[in-house]
């Protein structure tokens, strides 16, 4: 085999390969959950666990301002606490590739160099489908009855936009923390970041101060929307961006982009000083 | 700079971390077909220069080619004709050995069908038929270096990286491994070795460059290193500091050079060419004498002695020993 023999068949372009290299690194990681299932398990575990424990626990006590049943308000918050956590996992599995020397291998091959990044991001959007798949079927066990059609549609595609927008919040963190057991610590950031939203409690029960907090919460937007969109109950608040919840759960992800995707791709470019 | 039978050539490379000057003029050429000995210890620069080489790490100064191509200009080409392992580059170790291979098949663009046959071919190539459809954390070290080995070798590379490829494994993986990488050279890859090691340069390098602060120092095959530093030495360490008179005695007999003393470790050494006849001659002149002998036996020349007689100054490690 000619070391020159490297462009593989004859008339295909560097788009055709840039594409073909994202799938071969998306496969990789797909992969890596057909042989390790319990990762996905480990993922869903806290969400479920929260719905058990919040809808069971405290469902009872809890009150959802305009009405409606706790247990039907809380699970679109638990779709977009999976989706908000997602970011750790991406973290998690960029640091370890970053480490131990995988994406250095990459680099050094005549493949597309986006395609390490591409892939990362595709693979996780298919991981969050799946995710929330089994979540969804989760909740409809436990009575959960959403709108169907357009709307159901509208919700899981603003769910997977706001995954979108922290993949690359996930690159950037795991190019920058130096090791996986740093990568572990994000949890602890990651929680209170969702406790402060609208994810379990309508903010105006918070303070004041912490119910505006919650409110502006970029992961708030993307629960009141979607919660719109399922026919459940939304939790009310009248401030701007609670009233605009649709709106901002479309603009938020494309700040989010708008700001850390510069900042995954200058990282990535950096591993090259 | 031409590809004059060169497979690398670097000249004066330079590469700044802030203050620190990882390659501060670093010279290099090595012969197509050869293998290549990068000596140093750690910190000298062996991996920031590797790294510029495999277009891993952009170079803030000087030339380097890999097969006649420029690695800043040609980074794409250059990916394309080398292999890279060790510390540099890793495999992936949740996947089974073949999902590796065959996942980097098709990222160098085989195809599907050509990247399985090619698994399978370097599976069968480096012994890991057996442990095919194993997860690589569950390999042993020699598995996982070899898998490594033949991850690089998907495209048969023209110019094969391979960084300290034995550290760490039993004496018959080590065979195993120098096997490989001999046979790779057969089949015209050129290797750029990367090692603490004097001993592992010298059993596969047909040629050393020794690497110190950032600058190559030397370059030189290893038998001219070797002799540069003075070859074997016989040893001696005695109880009592009043017989090292007579041990340096006994010593010059067989010795090809002075022997050197030291009077607080009660050490006497000096170089010798006939081996084991000046060990056992020392040993039974010294035990007809009634000298009491704490320790005798034959030392290879170490890296720390290379650098000793290069630089005047130990490795690093060396010092930091010295200082604790």
């Amino acid at each position: 085999m000619s070391a020159l023999d490297l462009t593989g068949p004859a008339g295909h372009g560097r788009v055709y390969w840039a594409l073909a290299d994202c799938w071969n690194v998306v496969r990789r990681g797909l992969t890596h959950y057909r042989r390790q299932p319990v990762n996905i398990a480990w993922q869903l575990g806290f969400p479920i666990l929260s719905v058990l424990l919040y809808g069971y626990v405290f469902g009872s006590a809890m009150r959802v301002p305009g009405g409606g049943d706790y247990k039907d308000f809380l699970m679109p918050g638990m779709f977009v606490m999976t989706m908000a956590f997602g970011f750790i996992n991406t973290a998690t599995v960029v640091v370890y590739d970053s480490t131990k020397g995988v994406i250095d291998r990459f680099r050094s091959m005549p493949m597309a160099s986006s395609a390490v990044v591409a892939g990362r991001g595709v693979t996780d959007l298919i991981v969050a489908c799946a995710e929330l798949a089994i979540l969804m079927l989760t909740a409809l066990v436990m009575g959960w009855r959403p709108d169907g059609g357009w709307g159901f549609l509208a919700a899981f595609g603003l769910l997977l936009w706001l995954r979108f927008a922290l993949i690359w919040l996930g690159v950037w963190l795991g190019l920058l923390v130096p090791n996986p057991e740093a990568a572990g610590g994000l949890f602890a950031v990651a929680f209170p970041l969702t406790m402060i939203s609208s994810i379990f409690v309508a903010p105006q029960l918070m303070p004041d101060w912490l119910g505006w907090v919650a409110a502006w919460n970029p992961i708030s937007s993307t629960a009141a929307a979607t919660r719109e969109l399922f026919g459940t109950p939304v939790g009310g608040g009248d401030s701007w961006v609670e009233q605009h919840a649709l709106l901002m759960a479309g603009v938020w992800p494309v700040i989010l982009t708008a700001v850390f995707l510069p900042l995954a791709v200058r990282r990535f470019r950096r591993l090259s000083r | 700079m031409k590809d004059d039978g060169y497979a690398v050539r670097a000249e004066g490379l330079e590469k700044r971390y802030g203050e620190k000057r990882a390659l501060d003029g670093f010279d290099l050429a090595v012969r197509a077909g050869t293998v290549h000995g990068l000596l140093g210890p750690n910190g000298a620069g062996k991996t920031t220069a590797v790294r510029i080489l495999s277009t891993l790490i952009r170079l803030d100064g000087g030339r380097a080619t890999v097969g006649g191509l420029d690695v800043e200009r040609q980074a794409r080409e250059v990916r394309a004709r080398i292999g890279l392992t060790g510390q540099y580059a890793a495999v992936d170790e949740v996947l089974t050995g073949r999902q590796n291979l065959e996942m980097f098949g098709r990222l160098f663009h085989l195809g599907g069908r050509r990247a399985k046959a090619r698994a399978a071919e370097l599976l069968e190539q480096f012994d890991l038929t057996d442990a095919a459809d194993k997860g690589v954390g569950d390999y042993s070290g020699g598995m996982r270096r070899r898998l490594d080995l033949a991850a690089s070798m998907i495209l048969t590379p023209a110019v094969l990286f391979l960084d300290e490829p034995t550290t760490g494994l039993d004496p018959r993986s080590r065979g195993e491994v120098w096997d490989a990488v001999r046979a790779l050279v057969a089949g015209g890859t050129t290797v750029l070795l990367t090692t603490q090691y004097l001993e592992e340069a010298d059993r596969l390098a047909s040629r050393i460059t020794v690497i110190d602060r950032g600058r190559s120092i030397a370059d030189d095959t290893p038998d001219g290193l070797k002799n540069r530093v003075g070859g074997d030495r016989v040893e001696v360490v005695v109880a009592e500091r009043s017989d090292i008179p007579r041990v340096v005695k006994v010593v010059a007999r067989v010795s090809d050079g002075e022997p050197e003393s030291d009077e607080t470790e009660l050490r006497v050494h000096a170089p010798v060419t006939d081996r084991v006849t000046a060990l056992t001659d020392v040993a039974r002149t010294l035990q007809d004498e009634g000298v009491r002998v704490e320790d005798i036996g034959l030392r290879r020349p170490s890296l720390d002695d290379v650098f000793l007689r290069l630089t005047g100054h130990r490795t690093e490690t060396t010092e930091k020993e010295a200082a604790a």
